[in-house]
Order: structure tokens, then sequence, then C-alpha cells
């Protein structure tokens, strides 16, 4: 696999299993108004994992489906933070906080890129990222001071650069991702 | 609190109260509002505000029915079919 | 009732409509509380029987709109609660009483969704059946209800989209798939059926005495039944019932008498998934009321 295929597939895979457990909030999240928010920016996440995986579907003659959903978890290059089922809110927005800051500066590079294919996308992508990092930002300023949150920060922070090996919370993601799609042969449509 | 949303549809035409939203200040209110009343771009624009900034206002006293400044103090079509009656009245008397 | 009630009465039998701040009779603040706050929890507990299938969407596409359906739902229970706060029932107390059991929620949100067929009937079906209900609220007496109603029809009818696609995607798929829809519209379409409650006459449903809906629960029915039931065999799909026929005289549809005890035993909290639901409300409402309480404060 070239060298570009891989970093679109890296953080294809980043968004998409962000927008995966974000999307787990749909439905119960603290208050309604949140609801509806935070699951904007799921779908927006999810929404960058496709046009990333199309991208790299062109050069490796795939799809984006089947790059989402038909590998093997030990196949996805995510990392560690993004992986984590955080039931609670404290966890979950100190990831978005750590993640949307560690995506700005990808971002910036990825701007900067010579691929004119890949730094128009990432133009596109961060002119939404910049409303993710807003929210973001406006739930760390109320949080800072309430010590679980400030302990969610410090216990999550070293999880954004480890991407050797996955923990069994993916492989769990995987099973239910996937779940509906292999109960019928490859190929089938949905 | 409680903010209430005004939406434009398209770029020239008036605001219209959308709804409104519960947020516990300005900053999450836009927030709220952007998602609650944009997320499939059917607004070109929106103004919230908070429900204490708003000063209904619903008493129009007109005590002396005054009528000159209204439709309904100009019943014309009486008086156009009376004038159109006697103008063919009067053409016929002429000939 | 005295001459105020009805001269109220005559108004919104005329068509007219009342604002928040305008006086109403008791009786019709009451009703009115009680029938706008159930639908804000219907479409609260609505959530959860789909929000079950956003981990297993089988497609980015799919994921994409069952996503947003679900979040669709959630934005209408706020834009109803709301409605409902403003008649002077704060929001928490609706969700306290909620999941204390107290209120009540629509019927069909207390059966489980067992496959992924499930999802498109139900997108498909039990939104066509809700959107009917809910155009029938676009001309509400009350105004500050009819006017949110536009918004919340707009977007059904998104859902109603994006549920056929998924119905016909399956049809043409691999026999298992079609099998997926068969037995979700088995499973589905007793409820369904139940969904626009018993066949009270109009003149004796309080709700559309005071012109809270415009139409009977009967003709409801009848139209859900005109407008889907041709959709669904033209899909080869058998309707359960082997009553179903529309008689072309009268332009009727006949059926087999829906099991009105069965719809009066689930609403009232007996449902198969009504305990589960509410534990799941109850569970993330108490996981995250520090969230509240630290944003309130500030």
């Amino acid at each position: 696999m070239s060298e570009r295929a891989e970093l679109l597939l890296g953080i294809a895979d980043d968004e998409l299993v962000l927008g995966w457990r974000d999307s787990e909030w749909t439905g119960i999240a603290p208050f309604l108004e949140e609801d509806v928010a935070f699951s904007s920016i799921a779908q927006n996440e999810i929404g960058h994992a496709r046009a990333l995986y199309e991208l790299a579907a062109q050069e490796l003659g795939t799809t984006a489906d089947e790059l989402a959903f038909d590998r093997q978890p030990e196949e996805y290059r995510c990392c560690r933070l993004v992986e984590l089922r955080l039931p609670d809110w404290e966890h979950t927005i100190a990831r978005h906080w750590l993640y949307e800051e560690a995506d700005a500066a990808r971002l910036e590079r990825l701007k900067a890129s010579d691929d004119p294919e890949v730094a128009g996308l990432a133009e596109k992508i961060d002119r939404e990222e910049v409303y993710h990092r807003m929210h973001a930002q406006m739930w760390f300023d109320r949080l800072k001071d309430e010590p679980r949150f400030v302990a969610a920060v410090d216990e999550l922070r070293p999880l954004i650069d480890v991407r050797d090996g996955h923990s069994p919370e993916l492989t769990e993601l995987w099973e239910q991702m996937t779940e509906v799609r292999r109960s019928q042969p490859a190929g089938t449509t949905w | 609190m409680i903010y209430e949303v005004f939406r434009q549809e398209r770029k020239g035409q008036a605001f219209q109260h959308a709804g409104s939203i519960e947020a516990p200040d300005e900053q999450f209110a836009e927030w709220y509002a952007r998602e609650q009343y944009g997320r499939r771009g059917e607004s070109t624009a929106l103004w919230i505000a908070p429900r204490e900034a708003l000063h209904p206002i619903e008493d129009f006293v007109d005590e002396l029915n005054r009528n000159y400044h209204r439709v309904d103090g100009y019943p014309l079509k009486e008086k156009l079919k009376e004038a159109r009656e006697r103008a063919s009245r009067a053409a016929a008397g002429d000939r | 009732m005295g001459q105020r009630e009805d001269e109220f009465l005559e108004y919104v039998q005329s068509g007219g409509q009342i604002e928040v701040d305008d006086w109403m009779p008791g009786e019709y603040r009451a009703r009115l509380r009680k029938f706008i706050e159930m639908h804000g929890n219907s479409e609260l507990m609505g959530v959860l029987p789909e929000r079950e299938w956003i981990l297993r969407a089988p497609t980015l596409q799919r994921k994409l709109a069952l996503t947003a359906k679900v979040q669709d739902e959630v934005g209408h229970a706020q834009l109803i609660y709301r409605v409902v706060e403003d008649l002077g029932k704060p929001r928490e107390q609706c969700l306290d009483d909620l999941i204390s059991g107290k209120s009540k929620f629509h019927n069909v949100f207390h059966y489980p969704t067992k496959t992924w067929g499930d999802v498109g009937v139900i997108a498909w079906l039990v939104d066509a059946a809700a959107i009917i209900s809910q155009k029938a609220l676009l001309k509400c007496s009350y105004a500050p209800y009819a006017r949110i109603m536009k918004k919340i029809c707009w977007e059904e009818s998104f859902h109603i989209l994006h549920g056929r696609d998924v119905v016909l995607t399956l049809m043409l798929g691999t026999e298992d798939q079609r099998e997926l829809v068969q037995e979700a519209l088995n499973r589905w379409w007793g409820p369904l059926m139940q969904f626009h409650g018993n066949p009270i006459p109009p003149e004796d449903d309080s709700m559309f005495v005071w012109r809270i809906k415009s139409q009977g629960n009967d003709a409801a029915r009848q139209q859900f039944l005109d407008g889907y039931v041709p959709q669904i065999w033209e899909l080869g799909l058998t309707v359960p019932d082997p009553e179903l026929r529309k008689d072309e005289e009268t332009g009727r549809w006949h059926y087999t008498e829906p099991d009105w005890d069965e719809l009066m035993h689930v609403v009232t909290g007996h449902g198969p998934k009504t305990a589960d639901r509410l534990d799941l409300r109850r569970a993330a409402r108490e996981n995250s009321a520090w969230v509240r309480s630290v944003l309130l404060a500030a």
C-alpha cells in the first residue's frame, strides 16, 4: 500500500471510530439540546471518514464501505484514544477536546500537502472541524474546574499517540459495527 | 434560560419566529439554535434573544374607530355600484 | 359549561387558534398539556428502539441516515417539551413523570427491535402512521403546538424516505433480506393497527371536540391503510390479516379488529420492553445529572 493510502486510512479510521463512539450518545446525552448538537458532530466525523476512504478507495480499487466495514479489527489504524467505550460525559468531552486539538495540528499539515486532492479535502474537513473545536472548547471552559473532568483529561491524554495494537474494545465495537453486514454474503447490498 | 429563535429561510426574506430553546448561556444557545434550526441548511440566518429581552406589545387602542387610515374606512364597493348605475341611467336619459 | 367556555368552544370549532397567554378553559389546558406531554414522551422514548441499531448500521450512508433520524426525534422531543413547559409543566418534571411511569408514551415504542428489517419497517410504516397523526395537528387550536408541527412533519418526511429505501433495498436483495422485511411487518402490524387508537366517534373524542386534533382515530387509520397497504402489497409483502380488504363501494378498509386490550395493557406500562427502556432513560439521566448542575450553576 502506498504511503498516501496509509496516511488516508489512518485518519479515516480515527474519524470513523470516533464518530461511531460519539454516536452512542445520540438519544441519551445529558440534555436534549446537547443531544442534537453532539449527534451532528458524530455525523460529521463519519462524513469525514467516508470522504477520506473514498480518496483511498480510488487508489486501492475498492469502496469506502468496504474499507470501513470489511477489514479485520487488527487492520484498522486508529489510535487507542478513539476506540474506548466511554459511557460518561467527563471522559467523552475530555476525549473530544484532546482529539480536536490533535486533529487540528494534523489538518494543518495536510492542508500544506503537495497532493492537491489531499490538501483540498483537508480544507473542507477543517471548515467543519472549526465548529467542533469551538464546541469542545466551550465545554472545556465549563468543566475545567471539575475534578472528574481534570482526571479524565489526564487519564486519556497519553492515548492520543498510541497506535501499536488495539484494545479489546475495538474488537467489540467492530463486532457490533459489522454484525448486520456479516450476516449476509460479502457484496450484499444494504 | 430560554432563548427565542427567529429564522430566515432565504436571503432577503423576513425573519420569522421558529421556536425556542433552553441553554445555560448565550454561547450554548448559539450552538443549540444552529443545530435545532439550521442543521439541514433550512435557514440562511438565525436571530436568538433571551426571552426576557423581548417586549410583547398587544394593546392597540382605537376607542374612536379611527378608520380613515385603514382599508375598511373606505367602503368603495357600494359607492362604485351606485355611481355606475347612475352613469348608465344618465346615458339612457341622453338618448 | 359557562358562557366563556361556550364561546371558547365555538371559537376553536370554527377554526380559531389561541396563543400561550390567551385565556383557555381549565379542562382544555389540562387535556392539551397531557396530550402534548405524551407526544413529547413518545418522541423521546421512540429514540430508544432505533438507537440500538445506530451501532449496527451496515453501510456508512445508512449509519448517517439512522443517526440523523434519531437525532431528529430528540429534536422533536425538545420542541414539544418547550411547548409543554410554556403551558406550565417544567421539562424536568415531565422527565420525572416519564421515568416513574406516571405519564404515558405511545404503544409502538414499548416493543423490541429484533433485526435490521425492523429498522426499515419502523422508519417507513411507524413514521407514516405518525405523520398522519401529526398532520392532524397542523391546524391545532393551540397555535404554538401547530407551528412546531410544521417542522416536525417536514423532518418526518425524510424518515419515511429513509425507511422506504431501506425496505426496497432489502426486498431487492437476498432471500434472507426479504424474509427480514416480512418478519418485521408481521411483528409490527398489530401495533400499527392499534397506533391511531380505538375507534371512538370524533364527537365523543375530547381531543377532536376541542380541535386539538382535526381528525378522529378511525379516519386516521383508514388514511394509513389507504396510503400504505397498496405500497406494501406492490412489493410482494403479505399483510398478516386475512380480513384486510378495501370495499370499493364505500372506499373503506375492512380489517380484523385490533386488540384493544393489548393496547391498553402496553400503554399502561406493561409492554415487552417498557421496563428496560425506562431503566435506560433513568440510568442515562442519573449518569449525567452532575453535568446539568454544573452548567446551571455557572
